[in-house]
């Protein structure tokens, strides 16, 4: 696996985080966060926190798409494996959200609900597809990279003329969520932003131009391999200093101006924007959501099962997901996080996720504020 | 049954037949079964005397028995570079390896599914009757039961093993001392992901086989050369991250890993990348783990390179002291993570 290991090389690496080290000035603090779960993960997994100067502060960000989704809207999905009888097929990080009343998808599965985790959208339509007698209902989450093959499940079924199928659709889209990140009030403002990689393959870097043009600051769009990171945030620290807030793309070999236009044009075809949508911790936002178009109605969970009203249903009163996915606060600040909430048993989204900031935390990096011994 | 007998008994249909319930019902279906497929492929002087039990001699004089068991499940039955068979012999033969024994004997129980095809019972069977010999053990006594259609995934496997150990010390997960070497006996995550790579929905192309082996003589080589090896566990369920915390746990200690130096196989790394998932955490059937005094680690890394089990034989890292118990790595970019249990159960990734 040449191509993986290009990206991992410890030399090249030295020499970034050496470059890195050059560019932040001591008389500054930098902020800047990595929007995208995927970031998160790879800061910690690889270990690149402990290779930062400590003025280089990476904060958390909310595009983690487990993270984000509200507990009312697993509890809609939890009422249809145990109300409604149905097969529902949902990603496997999803199954382990709390909901309401101590529940998750894993727990009504345990108490007899249908409840199929699938690799892929695809597989969710397999299985409507083999079971002509259950109705089947794919939990659809996630930004901008999971929306083009929900489009295209319900297409599929469309022309199959599938009539046990319907998609309950979460998917959210990641400008709206930073713009409410960069319009908060009160809090200590961030100075460029990491902009997402697999997100960016779709919609493309121009995208961020209405971003930076509103809030002035930079945005560098990073591949999720450590070295792409420790460059993006170099291209980062050098936008600031110079004062500039351009778009930059440091994952040419996969991002580019326009994005996917094919996946664009089927998701436009199958999806429209919703008015409002609510979000864990950023609450309701205007036009960050997406739902089925009328067009494609049958398909639709929400319409073929008109009782299915959500409910906007508060957090756990210690969980500090909310503060975290705004970048208020970081997991350590939580006063269960590793005590009572752990990702074996986790209170929060973020703990759930390996994208979560809690989980990334937990899993890589809490070492950190231990003294050692020797 | 005697050989007077059998002319008037339907031969058992091998090529095309299946498991009924009648072959658990300890009536002549039973003893059929027994004979033709377990009996005749596992044959050895104990299971051919027809007992309940086995009656065994005692092991050297002061040497002290070791016994272990493990039950088997997995699916598919079938994979690149094993099978259910041959994984039941050296999960437990390992298990008794680990004790630094040698091992002697096993007993084998066995869950059929109503329906089970009996030409794959007999190719797990001898799967089974060649790992046994390859290792030099004996399944001397064996159960079979036969559960409904849908109860079951085929075929369960349960086998105990009974070994031996000389001398008054032997590896135990509790004497890891800071300061030790960490030695691993080669690649990782080639079982987990071998199996992977064939489950249903997921099926990818790639030639990893599982490295599923018994590891007794490589066992062997290592004690012979004197060295005083403190700890040995083979990393299998959860991986080598799992078994290092445990061992981190049991003996009160921390661990500094170098990332660099665990020997992965790209195709296995190439997967895990695809799939979102840690070799770390992924299982497998052959690999041993060893702490040993930092003194000791390069006479056993150079038995472990003469053994064919062990020829990229390293040492991943050091043994620290860490009231925290935590396993730190050194990542090859020069970071430090820290290397955790394995939460809940491994899931490829959405993103
Ligand atoms: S540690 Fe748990 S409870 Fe606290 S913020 Fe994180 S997910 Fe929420």
């Amino acid at each position: 696996m040449k191509y993986v290991d290009e990206f991992r090389d410890g030399a090249l690496a030295q020499n970034l985080t050496e470059s890195i080290a050059l560019e932040a000035k001591s008389s500054r603090t930098y902020r800047l966060m990595e929007f995208c779960g995927g970031h998160t993960h790879a800061l910690s997994r690889y270990g690149l926190l402990g290779m930062l100067p400590a003025n280089v502060q990476m904060i958390h960000g909310p595009g983690c798409p487990v993270c984000v989704l509200p507990i009312g809207r697993i509890d809609l999905a939890i009422r249809l494996a145990l109300e409604h009888d149905v097969i529902l097929c949902s990603y496997g990080d999803c199954l382990r959200v709390p909901a309401s009343n101590q529940m998750s998808l894993l727990k009504a599965k345990a108490r007899g609900g249908d409840v199929r985790m699938v690799y892929s959208a695809l597989d969710a339509l397999k299985i409507a597809t083999n079971n002509p007698t259950r109705q089947v209902v794919f939990f659809a989450i996630g930004f901008e990279t999971t929306t083009p093959p929900t489009a295209s499940i319900i297409r599929q079924a469309r022309v199959a003329r599938l009539t046990n199928f319907s998609v309950l659709c979460n998917h959210v889209l990641t400008l709206p969520a930073m713009e409410a990140i960069l319009t908060q009030p009160g809090e200590v403002p961030l100075q460029g932003l990491v902009g997402p990689a697999h997100v960016s393959t779709v919609i493309g870097s121009q995208s961020y131009q209405s971003i930076t043009n509103r809030f002035n600051k930079p945005i560098v769009i990073s591949g999720f391999e450590p070295l792409d990171l420790l460059q993006g945030i170099l291209m980062l620290l050098r936008q600031v200093n110079e004062g500039r807030a351009e778009v930059e793309n440091e994952f040419t070999r996969a991002v580019t101006l326009a994005g996917n236009r094919k996946a664009q044009a089927l998701v436009h075809e199958v999806f429209e924007v919703r008015d409002s949508f609510e979000w864990r911790g950023l609450g309701s936002l205007p036009f960050s959501g997406l739902k089925i178009r009328v067009a494609f109605a049958e398909f639709d969970a929400e319409l073929r099962y008109p009782d299915l009203i959500y409910t906007n249903v508060p957090d756990h009163k210690a969980c500090e997901c909310g503060a975290i996915l705004r970048g208020e606060k970081r997991p350590q600040d939580c006063k269960i996080f590793g005590t009572v909430c752990t990702p074996d048993n986790p209170i929060g989204s973020c703990m759930v996720s390996s994208e979560g900031a809690c989980a990334a935390h937990y899993t890589y990096g809490r070492f950190s504020e231990v003294k050692w011994a020797s | 049954m005697s050989k007077g007998q059998s002319v008037y008994v339907r031969p058992l249909d091998l090529k095309h037949g299946r498991v009924d319930m009648s072959h658990g019902s300890g009536g002549r279906a039973s003893a059929q079964l027994i004979e033709t497929v377990f009996a005749a492929l596992l044959d050895n002087e104990y299971l051919r005397q027809g007992n309940d039990g086995a009656v065994l001699p005692l092991p050297p004089a002061n040497s002290r028995l070791v016994m272990s068991t493990d039950a088997h499940v997995v699916s598919p039955l079938f994979f690149p570079g094993g099978d259910i068979g041959s994984l039941s012999v050296h999960g437990t033969v390992n298990d008794l390896a680990m004790m630094g024994a040698h091992p002697l004997w096993l007993s084998a129980s066995f869950i059929l599914e109503e329906g089970f095809a009996l030409c794959d019972l007999q190719r797990i069977v001898s799967s089974m009757a060649q790992a046994a010999k390859a290792a030099g053990v004996a399944i001397v006594t064996g159960d079979t039961k036969v559960v409904e259609r849908g109860k079951g995934d085929g075929v369960y496997i349960s086998t105990t093993g009974v070994g031996y150990v000389q001398g008054v010390t032997s590896p135990s997960g509790d004497r890891a001392r800071a300061g030790d070497a960490i030695l691993l006996s080669g690649t990782i995550g080639d079982h987990g992901m071998a199996i992977m790579s064939q489950r249903e929905g997921l099926q990818f192309e790639s030639d990893i086989e599982s490295d599923s082996a018994a590891l007794h003589e490589l066992v062997a080589v290592m004690l012979a050369t004197g060295a005083d090896i403190h700890v040995l566990r083979d990393p299998t369920r959860g991986g080598l991250a799992t078994t290092l915390n445990e061992i981190a746990r049991q003996s009160g200690v921390g661990m500094v890993l170098d990332e660099g130096s665990i020997p992965v196989h790209r195709q296995v790394v190439a997967a895990c990348e695809f799939l979102g998932l840690d070799p770390l955490y992924i299982a497998n059937e052959g690999k041993l783990i060893a702490v040993c005094a930092e003194a000791d680690a390069e006479q056993l890394i150079n038995a472990m390179h003469a053994h064919p089990l062990a020829p990229l034989a390293a040492v991943i890292g050091t043994v620290i002291a860490d009231d925290a118990c935590f396993v730190q790595m050194k990542t090859k970019l020069g970071g430090k993570r820290m290397v955790d249990w394995l939460n809940g159960d491994q899931l490829p990734r959405i993103c």
